[in-house]
This record gives structure tokens, C-alpha cells and sequence, in this order.
């Protein structure tokens, strides 16, 4: 089943900015979906749309089969949203924002009460469950964004750029709690500037520029496109002599650092064999870029050259 | 498995409960100040200077102007709970935590005007309470007394909701009090009967649904009007008819909400 289908949706701004160009967009059930695109692509614009918080011009959103515009009440009961920016009010405390937001769902507050108190815990927010939320630091407000979405038991969950200015630690957290909630059943819609992030956690992914979807295909389809990667080595030793690589373009930036192009027919075992002949010890080696981050900058790039 | 009835019945509630707790929570802003300010009305027109205007349609002029002024302040109250409290939703863009939940604009609309009826009526019962410090309040015609209240409190909220759809900054919410609620209300009979104004003025007053209001309720504590009750009750409800049917309209579009 569809968790998500949307189907030429379209929509132009007050202002003549046209955001989406009549996209079309499958999500299935149970997903881990990461919808990308440079700013201003269209990513909160599609998102604003499937939550009612933007009139499209023309399309059809429907959620896991209830059309959102004659179905409105059933769509959005299965929908939860961590939008971009922080929307709570801010004087109001943690637990009673999770509470309210159950009963808009129409959970009373002896069933609101047990499952904001479960999510404050998973969240590590309870301790500041009485805190009024302006008092939360940066990081505690966006895992409360993520508690109030997640309040009601949605099917869908949209998360728009949830890891927005988060540490590296509390960003790996939020990872791994995100996959224990896909892993669960919760089917997920992630739109990102962090291509790591997408790169590790989504199974689909859909590029979205200037109001249209440019890919929209399986994540490891898509980096199996990459016809060469860029490593860079650490060496065990300072190089003195020339260095000689067959069929392999190397640059030398440092003393004891090399950055090697291989191509996707090439073998990483060669680059090995070749340099242990010459006497040289690699002790360390990653990508030079994420991977998918060349691959979204070579789509983006081939729409604004049209 | 909860019905949509019982969905919709949660969700009016929680809506309610937030706004009584909001005002309850900030009450040296929302309660304290009508006390205040009301006593302050009643000492200084209806003790000092109502000593020396005398009676007015039969009763001392403290007692007169009493149901005016409880009145005057369950309608600025009423209307101010909706206004800031539906502008400040969408200042801090909490507004979006109701808009894409699963519920429909009316329960919206009803849930914050009825939070504006419980602040107003909340400040009705302590301006009463100080008034009977003054003067003497004897009811004559409950039923009228308390619906008039209830609907004059749904009117204003309505006023409140529309004016914060439309507000695009603190200041714009308080044009509408300042400019044209205050003055109406001055003007709406609460200090003297439109009998004293020469003819012209007293055709005008007409035109001020706000008359209509504190003749009413002037009617259910004192029995005097200068209104038909009937015609006030007809007029207010006109009133609440629009006003809810263009705040529905608004809230359905989008107005102000929506991109």
C-alpha cells in the first residue's frame, strides 16, 4: 500500500513563484524516503502541501488512500510532522504541549498522559517535562518537535530538516531512534541538507529542483551510478620518491596524504597491491566527498543547465 | 473504538481547556486589570460624580450605570482573549500544531470563541462581585440577563477571532479596541439613556449594536431599556450569524493561515 501518492501537484505563490511544476510522487508503506533538493527547490513546499499548512493550485495528495481533500480528517490523522522551524508555544511546558496535541488528535488525557510520558523517556526530555518549552536548548526543542509528532501514532511521519544545527552526537541519537521507529512500522519522509544522512538512513530517495522531481529512484541504484570515487590515504611514512599508479590519476596534498581516483571498473585491491610494491604503508583511508552528495550536485547541475 | 463524535468531542475540549488555562496563567494581565480598572469606574463615576448627577430612568446613577460596566467588560475581555491569543498562536506559528490536526475549521472556531465566553463571563462574575461593593444588583429577568451576557460575549469573540485572522502585527490587533471598540462602547449607553441625546444622536445610537447589548442586560437587572429587548436580541443574533459565517469563511480559505 501507497503511504503517500501525490499526483500532478502544482502550485504557484501569491507572489508568481511557481514552487511545484505538477509533481508526481509515490511513497510505499513502511519507507525510510528522503526527499532532496537544493533551497528553494520545493521540499517544504511539497511538505507544506501534504499537511494542509499550504493551498495547492491543482493535484491530488492522498494518505495511505484517503484523499486529503474528501477524506481530510482520516488523511491527517495519519500524519505527523517535525516541521524546519520551531512552532510551540513557548510558554507552555513540555509534557502539556504533548498532551494538548493528543487531544487535537482526539486521545484523551488518560491515554495522552501514559504515551507523552514514554516519549519524554525515549527522548531523554523528562527531566524537563515541566520546563516551559522557550527554556529547552536547541537540541532538546527539536526532540520535542519530535515527541509532539509522534504523540498520536502516526503511519507517516515527515520529518523537514529535523537535524537542522543538532551536535554530531545528539544528530547520530536522532538516527538511530528514527530507524527503531521505521524499523516499527512508522514509514518515514526525510528531506535533509546532510546527504550523509540520507545516505545512511533512507532506502528511496527523490531529488526535487526548481519545482520538479529530477530523480526518483532506490538509494543504491543511484550510487551504483557513481562511475568514480575519490580516496583520500594517510601513509605510514613521508613519500620521497615519485609515486607511479597504473591507469590511476593521484594527487599528492600532503607529506604523508594522497588523494587517488578510481574508477567504478577499477579495483581498490590494485591501488593496494601496486602501492605495497612500492614500500608504501597506508594506514588510514575514507571518500574524499559523501558519495551522494557528487550525485545530487550533478543532477542539480544538469537542470539549471537546461 | 472511539467514535468521530467522541474525536471531535476530545479535541473541542482540549482546545477549551488550553485557552482557560492560558488566561488562568497569565491572570495579573487578563483577570486583574478589569478589576481595577472597573472599581476605579465605579468609584470615580458612580460614587463622586454620580452623587451630584442624581437619578437617571428611576435609579441612582451608580446603580444605572452597573450592568453598563460589567457589560464594557465582558465584551473587551471576551475580545481580547481571541485576538491575542489566536494572533499570538500564529506570531509563534503554534497555530500550525491545530492546523494539521484532524480537526474541522468550525470545532477551530468554536474552541476559541468559547475560551473568549469563559474569560469574559470569569471577568463578568468579579466585576459583579466588586460592584456589589457600590451598589445593590437585584435581577429582575434571570433568563435575559444571563443569555445577553453569554451572546454579547459570543459577538465580541467573533470580533476578536476575525480581527487576529486578519492582524499582521501586535499592533494592528489593538487598532480595532482602540479606534472602534472603545468608542462604540462609550457611546453604547453605558453612562447615560440615549433619551438624554437630541434626536439625531439618538437615531445614530441605533446604528451601535453595542446599545443593544447594555440595554438588554440594563433590561435583565433593572427592567428599563431604551430598546424593544426583543429587537436587541434579534439584532445580536444577526450579529453572531455574520460574524461566524465570515470567520468560517476566512478560516476555510485560509485567510491570514495558509500560504
Amino acid at each position: 500500500m501507497k503511504a503517500l501518492s501525490i499526483q500532478q501537484l502544482s502550485k504557484v505563490y501569491d507572489n508568481g513563484i511557481k514552487a511545484l511544476d505538477s509533481i508526481d510522487l509515490d511513497v510505499e508503506q513502511g519507507d525510510f524516503f528522503a526527499l532532496l533538493g537544493p533551497n528553494g527547490a520545493g521540499k517544504s513546499t511539497t511538505i507544506g502541501v501534504i499537511t494542509s499548512l499550504i493551498t495547492k493550485n491543482s493535484g491530488q495528495v492522498t494518505v495511505f488512500g484517503h484523499d486529503l481533500d474528501t477524506e481530510t480528517e482520516l488523511a491527517k490523522s495519519h500524519l505527523g510532522l517535525v516541521p524546519q522551524e520551531f512552532n510551540f508555544n513557548g510558554f507552555e511546558q513540555v509534557k502539556a504541549i504533548l498532551i494538548t496535541q493528543a487531544g487535537y488528535y482526539g486521545m484523551p488525557a488518560h491515554e495522552g498522559e501514559p504515551r507523552a510520558d514514554k516519549l519524554l523517556h525515549q527522548l531523554g526530555l523528562w527531566e524537563k517535562r515541566d520546563t516551559p518549552s522557550r527554556a529547552l536548548s536547541g537540541g532538546m526543542k527539536r526532540r520535542l518537535m519530535i515527541a509532539r509528532a509522534l504523540i498520536h501514532n502516526p503511519k507517516l511521519l515527515i520529518l523537514d530538516e529535523p537535524t537542522a544545527g543538532v551536535d554530531i552526537e545528539l544528530r547520530r541519537s536522532m538516527w538511530g531512534f528514527l530507524q527503531d521507529i521505521n524499523d516499527q512500522g512508522t514509514t518515514i519522509i526525510l528531506t535533509t541538507h546532510y546527504l550523509e544522512e540520507a545516505e545512511n538512513l533512507c532506502r528511496n530517495i527523490a531529488i526535487i529542483d526548481q519545482g520538479n522531481i529530477v530523480e526518483n529512484t532506490d538509494m543504491k541504484s543511484l550510487l551504483n551510478r557513481l562511475d568514480k570515487e575519490v580516496f583520500i590515504l594517510d601513509l605510514a611514512e613521508p613519500l620521497t620518491t615519485e609515486l607511479k599508479l597504473d591507469n590511476m590519476h593521484i594527487a599528492k596534498i600532503g607529506s604523508s596524504t594522497l588523494e587517488v581516483e578510481i574508477k567504478k571498473e577499477q579495483a581498490l585491491n590494485d591501488l593496494f597491491t601496486n602501492l605495497s610494491e612500492q614500500g608504501i604503508t597506508v594506514t588510514s583511508m575514507k571518500n574524499k566527498a559523501n558519495r551522494l552528495e557528487a550525485l545530487f550536485l550533478s543532477l542539480v547541475e544538469k537542470t539549471v543547465d537546461k | 473504538m472511539p467514535t468521530q463524535r467522541q474525536h471531535h468531542w476530545v479535541a473541542l475540549s482540549t482546545l477549551l481547556t488550553r485557552e482557560i488555562r492560558r488566561f488562568i496563567r497569565i491572570w495579573p494581565q487578563t483577570l486583574l486589570p478589569p478589576a481595577i480598572t472597573m472599581t476605579l469606574y465605579f468609584v470615580i463615576f458612580g460614587n463622586l460624580i454620580g452623587q451630584r448627577i442624581g437619578e437617571m430612568s428611576g435609579f441612582a446613577y451608580i446603580e444605572y450605570i452597573a450592568p453598563g460596566i460589567i457589560m464594557m467588560a465582558v465584551i473587551n475581555n471576551a475580545y481580547a482573549n481571541v485576538a491575542s491569543s489566536f494572533f499570538s498562536a500564529k506570531f509563534q506559528n503554534h497555530i500550525e500544531e491545530l492546523l494539521i490536526a484532524p480537526i474541522p475549521n468550525h470545532l477551530i472556531l468554536a474552541g476559541y470563541v468559547m475560551g473568549g465566553v469563559a474569560r469574559g463571563l470569569l471577568v463578568g462574575i468579579i466585576v459583579t462581585i466588586v460592584a456589589l461593593f457600590f451598589t445593590k444588583l437585584h435581577v429582575q429577568h434571570l433568563f435575559i440577563t444571563l443569555s445577553m451576557v453569554i451572546l454579547s460575549a459570543v459577538l465580541f469573540s467573533l470580533g476578536g477571532f476575525i480581527n487576529a485572522i486578519y492582524g499582521k502585527s501586535f499592533d494592528q490587533i489593538a487598532i480595532i479596541p482602540t479606534f472602534i471598540l472603545t468608542p462604540l462602547t462609550y457611546l453604547g449607553g453605558i453612562f447615560y439613556s440615549i433619551d438624554l441625546l437630541p434626536e439625531f444622536w439618538q437615531q445614530a445610537s441605533l446604528f451601535n449594536p453595542i446599545l443593544y447589548m447594555v440595554n438588554a442586560f440594563r433590561y435583565g437587572i433593572l427592567g428599563v431599556s431604551d430598546i424593544p429587548v426583543g429587537l436587541a436580541f434579534g439584532v445580536i443574533m444577526l450579529f453572531i450569524v455574520g460574524l461566524a459565517s465570515f470567520a468560517l469563511y476566512l478560516l476555510n480559505r485560509g485567510t491570514g493561515l495558509r500560504h
